[in-house]
Parts: C-alpha cells; sequence; structure tokens
C-alpha cells in the first residue's frame, strides 16, 4: 500500500468518525456531500413524469426465462401492482428495480437512472421490503432502524428521533426494545416496512407484503400502506392476492410465465375480463363436469372447475332461475361480484393460488 | 389380528399402566424409536464429518507425541515407572475425546435440536415422552463415543503405546466417562436460553481439558491447585485411563469409577428433575 | 402529531437528498457495514472475546509453565536458547487469531447468505456487495487486533517477550487471521448447502494448523512427510515472524521476507476471490 493509499484510508476513517459521532465539524462534511451535484440524466425519450421505466425487460437463468419482455412504466404517486401466481417472475421484476439483480436484455430506468450503472444512487431512491424478512434478529427492534439508516450515511442525530417516529408508525413503540426474535410475523413485516422507510424513500417496493400474515395482521398492515399511499408515495407491489391488490392498486399488470397478460385498474380490468357478477354452483366432485356442459346458454360465459361451476353474467339471480328452469338442482349455489380472480381465471385459465 | 374392541381394552390398560410406572408420562419405553430416528439421521448427514471427531485426539496424539515426544523423553506413570511421553499423553486425550464428545452431544446438539430445529416438540406430541427422547441421545452420543475410543485404542496399539491385555478396558471406561459427562450435560442445557450461554460451557472445558494433569503431572501445581484440580471429573477419567493403559491398578482405581457412577446417578437425577419442570407443569 | 399519522408529513425532520445517500454510500459504504457488524458484536461477543483472549492464556499457563517443567529441565537448546514459554507465547498468539478467523468468516458468511440472510438487508439499501465484504472484513480484522493486543499485553506481563519489538507480533497475528480467514470467507460464500463444512474445515484444516505449525515445537523435530503442512500453513509463517519480533528469532531475511509475502498474498488473494463471490452471488 502506498503512502497516498495509507493517508487516504486514515482520511476515510476520520471522516467516518465525525459521521458516527457528529460534532459541529461534521457539518463540514455534510454540506460538502449535498453540494455536491449529481449528472442529470438524460431522460428526452421517456415519459418525464414516470419514476419507473421498463421497456422489454427480460431475464433468463439458462433455460428458464424467468421475465419475458415486459414493458410498463410508473408514474409517480401511483400504487402500482404485480399480480400473478407464484414464479410468474413477480420477485425477480422487483429485484431488478432494486438493482440487485442484472437484467439479460431490456431497458430499465428508475428516477432516470439505470439501476445496473447506478445501484447505489437506485436503492437511495428506494425503500424495499423483500419477500423474506431479513431483519437483523442479533439487533434489538429500534437498532434495527438506525443500523439500516447508517447505510444511507444518514446521520444519528437524525436516526435516533427518526426511528421513534417509525416504530409509533408502525405501531411497534412498546417493542423498541425487545429482540426482534421475539416478534410476531406481523410485528416482523411491520418492522421490516418501518425500516424500509429509514431514508424516506420516494418509492417504496413491497414483495408479497402480506403472504403469511394472519387476516387482522394483514389488515394492520394495508392501513399502514394506504397512508403512505396518501403522503404520494409511490408503491411498487407484488401480490398473488386478489383482495390485496384491489385494495391497494391504482393500476396493475397481470404476470403469468413472464409475460403481462393485462394491464389496467382492477375496475376496468374486470370490466373488460369478466361480468358484472359470478353465479357460483356446487354439484359435488363428480358432478361438476357433466352438468357444467348442459349449462351452456346461460350468462355470458360457463366455466368448469373441479369443485363447482362457475357462470358469469350480468344478474347472477336470473342466472340461476334459468339454472333451477332447467330443473338442475345445485347442492349449494351462491352470486357474488366479479373480482380480480376471475381476470385471471379468463386469462390463464387457472386460479391463482392454488 | 385382535379384534377392535380387544385393541381398545388394550390401549386402555397401556395408558393406565403408563399412569402407575415410576416415571409417568415422563417415559413410555420407547427410547429404541429415538435411537433409530438418530441412527438414520447419521447415515444421511456426511460420514466425512461423523469420522472427523475420532480425528481430532489422534492429530494430537502425532503431534505432540511425536513431535514433542522426543523433547520431553520419559514422564513417570502412575506406577511410578518410565514411560514414554505419547504413552503419557495417550490415555489422557482419549479421556478428552471421551469428555468433549459427550458433552457436545448432550449440550449443543441437545440445545440445538430444543430451541431451533424443534426436533424435539415434533417427538413429543407422539406418545413419547421427556425422559425416552433423554435416554435415546444419550445412548446415542455413548454409541458414538465407543466407535472413537475403539478406534483410538486401535491406534495407540499401531502406534506401539499398548503393552498389555488390561488397555482393552480403555474402551468400556472411556465409555463410563462420556455416560457422567452426557448425563449431567444434558441437565445443565435444560437451563440454557441463548447461545451466549452455551458459550460458557467452554469456559468451564477448556481449563478442565488443559489442566487436568493431560500433558504433564499433577505435581508441577502447588498442593491446594491438586486439591482443586482431584475434585474436578476430568482428573479421574485421566487417571482412570492411564491406570488401566499399563494395567496399573491400585486403590486409587476404584475411586475414579465411583466418582464417575455418583456423577451417572446425580446427573440422570438432575436431568429427569428437569425435564419434570419443562414438560409436566 | 396525530396518532399514526406518517411521520414525514408532520415532523421536523428531514432526510437528506438520495444523492447524498448515494454518494456517502459509494465513499464510505464499507465503514457503514463493518459499524454494524461491530454494533451486533457488541450485543453478544463479550463471551467470544473473553473467550479468544482466555484461550491462549489457558495454553500459555498450561503449556509454558506446567508443560514447561518437563521441556526446559531436559533441554533448552531445542527452542533457540529461549525458555518454553518464550517459544510458545508467539505460537498461541497467532494461532487464536486464525482460531478466531475459522470462526468469523465461516459461519457468519452462511448466515448472511443463507440462513438470516443479514447481507440481503444493506445489499437493498445504496451499499454494493463489495462493501459488504469488506465492512465484514475490516470488522473482524479490528477484533483480531483487539484480542491480540490484550493477549500480547498479558505475554509482555510474563516478561515472555524480550524484545522491543515484540508489539508488533499482534499486528503480525491480525494479518495471519486475514491470510487464513479470507480465502476461507471466498470458500465460505460459495456454499449454497450446508453439509457440515466447517466443521470439517475446523478438524481437518485448522487442527491441523494448529498442531502442525511449529506451534508447540520447532517444524524441524517433524518428519518431511508432515513438515510441509507448516510450509504451506499461516499459522507457521505467522508464528516464525511473531517470534522475530518477540524475542529476535534467527533466521534468514530470505525467509522473513517470505513469511511477509505469504501473509499478505493468501490475505490479497482471499479477498480477491471473496469480492467476486460476493458480487456474482448478489447481483444473478
Amino acid at each position: 500500500m502506498s503512502f497516498c493509499g495509507i493517508a487516504g484510508f486514515l482520511q476515510k476513517i476520520v471522516q467516518w468518525l465525525f459521521q458516527v459521532f457528529p460534532g459541529s465539524t461534521s457539518v463540514l462534511w455534510v454540506h460538502n456531500e449535498a453540494t455536491r451535484s449529481f449528472a442529470t440524466p438524460s431522460s428526452s425519450q421517456m415519459n418525464p413524469a414516470a419514476v419507473i421505466t421498463a421497456e422489454k425487460l427480460t431475464k433468463t437463468y439458462g433455460d428458464l426465462t424467468a421475465v419475458d419482455a415486459i414493458s410498463f412504466e410508473v408514474p409517480a404517486g401511483e400504487s402500482f401492482g404485480l399480480l400473478g401466481p407464484n414464479g410468474a417472475g413477480k420477485s425477480t421484476t422487483m429485484k431488478m428495480i432494486g438493482g440487485v439483480s442484472q437484467r439479460t436484455s431490456g431497458k430499465l430506468s428508475i428516477m432516470g437512472l439505470d439501476p445496473e450503472t447506478h445501484g447505489p444512487e437506485v436503492r437511495a431512491h428506494l425503500g424495499v421490503v423483500p419477500q423474506q424478512d431479513n431483519l437483523d434478529e442479533e439487533l434489538k427492534v429500534r437498532e434495527n432502524l438506525i443500523v439500516y439508516g447508517r447505510y444511507f450515511g444518514l446521520p444519528l442525530s437524525y436516526l435516533r428521533p427518526k426511528a421513534d417516529e417509525l416504530l409509533e408508525f408502525a405501531q411497534l413503540s412498546d417493542k423498541a426494545k425487545s429482540r426482534v426474535d421475539a416478534l410476531s410475523g406481523g410485528m416482523k413485516r411491520r418492522l421490516t416496512i418501518a425500516r424500509s422507510l429509514i431514508n424516506e424513500p420516494k418509492i417504496l417496493l413491497l414483495d408479497e407484503p402480506t403472504t403469511g400474515l394472519d387476516p387482522q395482521a394483514r389488515h394492520i398492515l394495508w392501513d399502514r400502506l394506504f397512508r403512505l399511499k396518501e403522503q404520494g408515495v409511490t408503491l411498487i407491489l407484488t401480490t398473488h392476492y386478489m383482495d390485496e391488490a384491489e385494495q391497494l392498486c391504482d393500476r396493475l399488470i397481470v404476470v403469468d410465465k413472464g409475460k403481462i397478460m393485462a394491464e389496467g385498474s382492477p375496475s376496468s380490468l374486470i370490466r373488460e375480463y369478466s361480468t358484472r357478477e359470478v353465479l357460483e354452483l356446487r354439484f359435488g366432485s363428480e358432478r361438476n363436469a357433466t352438468i357444467g356442459a348442459e349449462l351452456g346458454g346461460i350468462g355470458e360465459r360457463v366455466e368448469t372447475l373441479p369443485d363447482r361451476v362457475l357462470i358469469y353474467a350480468d344478474n347472477g339471480e336470473s342466472a340461476l332461475e334459468q339454472v333451477s328452469a332447467r330443473h338442475l338442482r345445485p347442492l349449494t349455489s351462491l352470486v357474488r361480484r366479479s373480482s380480480l380472480e376471475d381476470v385471471f381465471l379468463r386469462l390463464t385459465g387457472r386460479s391463482l393460488v392454488d | 389380528m385382535s379384534t377392535l374392541s380387544e385393541g381398545q381394552a388394550q390401549a386402555r390398560s397401556a395408558t393406565e399402566a403408563a399412569r402407575e410406572r415410576t416415571f409417568g408420562p415422563l417415559y413410555s419405553r420407547n427410547a429404541l424409536a429415538v435411537v433409530a430416528r438418530g441412527l438414520m439421521a447419521a447415515k444421511s448427514s456426511t460420514w466425512l464429518v461423523l469420522v472427523s471427531g475420532f480425528f481430532e485426539p489422534v492429530l494430537y496424539l502425532v503431534s505432540m507425541g511425536v513431535g514433542l515426544g522426543p523433547i520431553v523423553g520419559n514422564v513417570a506413570g502412575p506406577g511410578g515407572q518410565q514411560i514414554s511421553y505419547a504413552a503419557y499423553i495417550a490415555p489422557a486425550l482419549l479421556a478428552v475425546s471421551a469428555m468433549n464428545g459427550a458433552i457436545y452431544d448432550s449440550t449443543w446438539n441437545v440445545f440445538f435440536k430444543m430451541n431451533f430445529a424443534k426436533l424435539y416438540q415434533g417427538m413429543l406430541y407422539t406418545s413419547l415422552g421427556p425422559l425416552d427422547v433423554a435416554i435415546g441421545e444419550i445412548f446415542l452420543a455413548l454409541l458414538r463415543g465407543l466407535l472413537y475410543a475403539t478406534g483410538f485404542t486401535a491406534v495407540m496399539a499401531v502406534m506401539g503405546l499398548v503393552t498389555t491385555v488390561w488397555a482393552i478396558l480403555i474402551i468400556p471406561a472411556s465409555v463410563l466417562i462420556a455416560f457422567g459427562f452426557a448425563s449431567f450435560g444434558m441437565g445443565i442445557t435444560s437451563f440454557m436460553k441463548t447461545f451466549q450461554q452455551m458459550d460458557w460451557i467452554n469456559f468451564f472445558l477448556l481449563p478442565m481439558f488443559l489442566f487436568s494433569a493431560t500433558f504433564y503431572p499433577l505435581s508441577v501445581y502447588p498442593q491446594y491447585i491438586q486439591w482443586l484440580i482431584q475434585a474436578l471429573p476430568l482428573w479421574h477419567g485421566v487417571e482412570l485411563l492411564r491406570q488401566i493403559s499399563i494395567g496399573s491398578f491400585s486403590a486409587a482405581t476404584a475411586v475414579h469409577v465411583a466418582y464417575y457412577l455418583v456423577m451417572i446417578v446425580l446427573g440422570i437425577m438432575l436431568t429427569t428433575g428437569r425435564l419434570r419442570k419443562l414438560f409436566l407443569k | 402529531m396525530t396518532d399514526n399519522q406518517l411521520p414525514t408529513a408532520a415532523g421536523t425532520l428531514r432526510a437528506h437528498a438520495p444523492e447524498v445517500s448515494a454518494g456517502r454510500a459509494r465513499r464510505w459504504g464499507s465503514f457503514y457495514y463493518a459499524e454494524q457488524v461491530l454494533r451486533v458484536m457488541r450485543g453478544y461477543g463479550w463471551s467470544v472475546f473473553l473467550y479468544s483472549v482466555g484461550q491462549p492464556v489457558a495454553y500459555l499457563f498450561a503449556m509454558g509453565i506446567g508443560l514447561a517443567s518437563l521441556v526446559d529441565a531436559n533441554n533448552l537448546a531445542a527452542f533457540g536458547g529461549v525458555n518454553y514459554l518464550t517459544f510458545i507465547a508467539p505460537a498461541l498468539l497467532v494461532s487464536s487469531a486464525v482460531m478466531t478467523a475459522s470462526g468469523d468468516f465461516s459461519y457468519p458468511i452462511m448466515d448472511g447468505f443463507k440462513w438470516r440472510r443479514v447481507f440481503y438487508g444493506p445489499h437493498a439499501s445504496p451499499l454494493v456487495p463489495q462493501q459488504i465484504a469488506a465492512g465484514h472484513i475490516m470488522a473482524s480484522a479490528l477484533k483480531f487486533l483487539l484480542q491480540s493486543a490484550v493477549y500480547f499485553a498479558i505475554v509482555a506481563m510474563f516478561g515472555a517477550s524480550p524484545s522491543p519489538w515484540g508489539w508488533v507480533s499482534a499486528i503480525v497475528a491480525t494479518v495471519a487471521g486475514l491470510s487464513f480467514g479470507l480465502p476461507l470467507m471466498a470458500y465460505a460464500s460459495s456454499i449454497t448447502k450446508d453439509s457440515g463444512q466447517f466443521a470439517l474445515v475446523q478438524r481437518f484444516i485448522v487442527v491441523p494448523l494448529f498442531l502442525f505449525s511449529g506451534t508447540f515445537f520447532p517444524l524441524d523435530s517433524l518428519p518431511l512427510g508432515v513438515r510441509w503442512i507448516g510450509w504451506i500453513s499461516p499459522v507457521w509463517h505467522g508464528t516464525q515472524l511473531g517470534r522475530v519480533f518477540t524475542y529476535g528469532l534467527e533466521e534468514s531475511p530470505v525467509l522473513t521476507l517470505v513469511h511477509v509475502v505469504f501473509l499478505l498474498g493468501t490475505a490479497a488473494a482471499g479477498w480477491t476471490l471473496t469480492r467476486r463471490r460476493f458480487v456474482r452471488r448478489m447481483g444473478a
């Protein structure tokens, strides 16, 4: 190591110490940093309002094409969902957006930056809630937030009060000094979300935020996410839950086998790919298929599944009357509103959650 | 094949019998199922890991015996006669190995299965009782100890360190030593809650390994330290194996064996008491 | 501030701009991660630290004083004219750092990639994989240095380091720890399935290195068939270099240079490989 190398190294240590123990001198360095200007990226051909732009984004692992030339744009402040079954390529897409997975081909830009070449800059804009919690179980709840904030170079004078605020937001104030492994699944999830907010990101990536949580924990989480949306945070979330997508997303893409099957708001997708109501009939697992074949002509479309028969109609009750008129007696019948589940079924011929 | 009602009658009487047994719901006389599971798991684990435990004392013996032996020369053995340094440390290393293996199997291994792999929770949802689990685990630990001791004794023979037929008794004696440590280790583990607490076990074991007349005679110490070390279990193990290895017995031999018998009884009492407390509240 | 309101809206706290975060992370990211590792260590590390100082001290007592009563009585010449305590003191220093390294650069790496996935938290922040690796290495190196310094102070109190340059041996031990630990880290970061590899490393590599690296007796007293273990051992190179500093072991300057080059070379190679593995594993 040359003398310059050692000197530079020592200088770094001194500067780092200033950050850990901010005193009057540390202002100097903050000032220094803040005045550093970043090259404004060229965004001429891109929608200026879009915070995320993907163009023919592709990722292959050997022979497997996980993400197959998908294109989408997310404007600032939108809540954007990727809906699809396990293995559809949602998480891979999220990882590429977060700059932690290199794409195979295509273009991707976050805040006008390419995550492949500007990983740190892109991630500085993001809050990330990964599919699996990766909290530091050896640290206390509050320490998790502070340590994470240090990765963004945030000073402790900011992080200490900020951590308390976020704990309150995540309804974890009374757990501040608990060990992470003492938290329930829902609490860990909320802590991960609180952690992702430590740098006040304008874009939040949530990969299956409520998978594995009980209904009550999910509702608490949705409420928190909705508040963030109200604050103007752009939410990008993947889910395989219809109700979650309907609750949280302004717009979504339905993904299957790495491809986009449809795009739009939840209500427009339902309008376009389904009917207003659905009549669900059960004739017993042995008879569903044979009776399903006799139901032609009722409603707009009949879908026969192993456990039930679905009749898509604008008026479910009148469809049920027509069934009765044919002297078919279902074991149970149910009229419900159409959901994204029906959209997915229509698009892929498969259920979303098996 | 018996009829259904007969089967029910048997089941009922088995339950009643279990209630009346000394250890009641602690023990269902099925420790063999735990042993079988352990053997199955051992079969699917990396055999090299299993075998590697045998090498550690051998490496110490080769290093210290071959490397340091010529420099040290001969040392006074249990009966006062001069023996080579390798012959002096070999039984001590085996005793240490029996201790380490038994302690590892009854502490770290049990701690991990209890708190992380949640293996015992699964077992206790069946008709197995905690004492079945404890006995099964201890038996497995002793089985492993038996294998290592046999291997090590063979190595001693190859290195020319075995001079008497008594030496064959080294094998059961080291199982006895392992039993003493294993039965205590499991009781102690039941008090442990975190990895950090588990670390403290090493704080106790390492000095015992180094200072229990393993590498040099007790006589180098002042009298009061000698007494302290003679109170600790490993010294008795080292001395017992050392005496057997050259076939030189004395009244002390009986004391060493008795020490371990008492340790086993107390250890099992401790472990059962703890199991009762933890699982039958 | 009303209850449950998002803090950013009402609070006066402002995070600095993302550009500042990114800039700082690019410059100091390794230090940020090192800081995190040190924080975690502070939480649980005391018993480990005490053990890593206590272990060589216990050996020092047992061997350097207890066993020495057998050894010194017979021949002092075997150990280059110094007493047995002085002979093994630097060896235990170096061995201890290497053993700590074998712990710090094995299981925690699996923990980071696989078990609790602790590397992936910072990976979603502006930090890059190389910095996560570097931070882990820096924090560990600091720990080696600290434990070596404390142990050396004890050795010095025993009078087992007659040379005024003895303190350099603490640095030698740290480098020896990295020389063994960084190649191990490169290996650990390539493991995707845990099947007891680290237990094997411990028993088939660390223990033999400890026992056959001229630790308790000069390497020359071993037959040639096993002497090579010392030649490729960071423990031997570190120990011999440590002896040069603590009691002025007489050896050819070329050999001394070989020790230095060996230790630094393996550490540098390990670090390079580790960086590569981290980038590949976290960027795929």
